[in-house]
């Protein structure tokens, strides 16, 4: 049975077209964890995407301030060099995922196309308003991460489709990435939390993990500290930082599961964005 | 077409600097089965089998991955170091003769990971923290030495690294 190691992305939609049933595998972190479990076996053929140059870099557009990362770039990647001065939540939810080992192999790309609710790059990607391009032997679209998500496991990626690239602005002003789980390392988030300061719009976006089907947006809470902020110094209230928290832990639509229950996860939602908050304005007091 | 296509169970495989042929593979095994039972490599452990544990550990391409989770066919053209790769059996590696002195090895199934590991890491970083050292080892799971004397060997191979004892001096 085939397996497909394209260096293009032509070549490697022309492999998908095919046969549908195909397989795509980039780092293998969570693919291969389902195939060692016997929960997935590749049918017919596997069309390995992480050799192609295109989904192996990431570059930057000075002029729409944007970074387009290519959807096989690792987290390891990620975290360290350029692209961590550039999209420093990126990076933080990059050092979160597994351990080095699973950094190195792990990609945004696959990040995304696994949308577990879990997945650390995503409230990241959720919260700057990232797109995503995607490939297929009948040319190539884009859509808003959000549109790109669609539940637990669920993308609107079509048979024959890849992803490509993930675009994501380059804000001024600040961002923070948090997670809790049972431990430090290795682990999968319990819950998390996206903020981002836009200080040139003055708009505020926060975006949760592990809290809902898929990543969450806070829109009333996101109002609610935009208005309330400093937006010179990102000064707020303890007032105004409990209700933000509150209207925080309110969007969220957690479950009971193996790892935690819904109402720690509510209120843990809470504590995590008011945190990244607080991080916020101390960070502009030190400086 | 451009880039290549194998055949998901016969392909041949660069493993430390040799090519190893295998054959009667199935779609999607992964590289520690392949090298553990096709090619009686058996120094590379399994665990896991979830990319937990790191035992599994090896260099593809030169990065450090659990072989766990790399499908074997996917790795056709790309070298792999394993544990046998590093050092040959009586000529033990400078981190290998570490975890020995430290006592950094208790019941030894994390050890080949773990060495793989530490190679990796010190070729990054000629002079890590404790610190640096437990978040870049946070993949390899050791359940009998509680850690200190692997820290410990880590730091007389980065030490000894920097300042090669004398000679005549003895060990």
């Amino acid at each position: 049975m085939p397996v497909h190691l394209p260096d293009t992305v032509d070549a490697a939609v022309d492999a998908l077209a095919s046969d549908h049933s195909a397989t795509i595998l980039a780092g293998g972190t969570d693919l291969m964890v389902e195939v060692n479990d016997g929960h997935r076996r590749p049918e017919r053929s596997v069309v390995v995407v992480n050799r192609i140059p295109e989904l192996r870099s990431w570059r930057r557009d000075p002029i729409a301030a944007t970074v387009t990362i290519g959807a096989a770039v690792s987290h390891r990647e990620i975290e360290t060099g350029p692209l961590a001065d550039l999209l420093p939540a990126l990076a933080e939810a990059a050092r979160t995922v597994g351990s080095p080992q699973i950094r190195n192999a792990g990609t945004l790309g696959g990040n995304l196309g696994t949308c577990s609710p879990a997945g650390d790059g995503l409230p990241v990607l959720s919260a700057l308003d990232a797109t995503v391009e995607l490939a297929s032997s009948s040319g190539r679209r884009t859509l808003p991460v959000d549109e790109f998500m669609l539940g637990v496991k669920r993308t609107a990626l079509a048979p024959g489709e890849m992803i490509v690239s993930i675009t994501v602005p380059v804000v001024e002003g600040w961002q923070g990435y948090a997670k809790v789980g049972v431990r430090n390392a290795m682990v999968i988030a319990v819950a998390s939390a996206c903020v981002v300061l836009d200080r040139s719009s003055e708009r505020v976006a926060v975006a949760l993990g592990s809290v809902g089907p898929t990543i969450l947006r806070c829109p009333e809470a996101e109002q609610h500290l935009a208005s309330t902020i400093d937006w010179r110094n990102f000064g707020v209230s303890s007032d105004e930082l409990a209700t933000f928290g509150e209207l925080v832990s309110r969007a969220s639509r957690p479950i009971t599961d193996h790892r935690s229950t819904a109402e720690y996860r509510r209120h843990a939602v809470g504590v995590l964005a008011r945190r990244l908050v607080r991080r916020a304005s101390s960070n502009e007091l030190a400086a | 077409m451009t880039g290549r296509t194998s055949d998901s169970d016969h392909y041949v495989l660069d493993v430390n600097g040799e090519p190893r042929e295998v054959t009667d593979s199935w779609l999607g095994e992964s590289l520690l089965d392949v090298l553990r039972d096709r090619l009686g490599l058996v120094g590379t452990k399994g665990a896991c089998e979830q990319g937990e544990c790191g035992s599994c550990s090896v260099l593809l391409d030169g990065v450090l991955v659990c072989s766990c989770l790399v499908m074997a066919a996917s790795t056709v053209g790309q070298p792999i170091v394993t544990i046998e790769g590093v050092a040959p059996v009586d000529a033990p590696s400078d981190v290998q003769q570490a975890f020995v002195d430290a006592g950094a090895v208790q019941c030894g199934f994390c050890t080949p990971g773990l060495v793989m590991a530490v190679h990796d890491l010190l070729e990054r970083s000629a002079t890590p923290s404790d610190t640096q050292i437990r978040e870049e080892l946070a993949g390899n799971v050791c359940r009998c030495t509680g850690y200190g004397r692997i820290i410990d060997a880590v730091q007389q191979v980065a030490l000894a690294r920097r300042e090669p004892p004398q000679a005549g001096g003895g060990r």
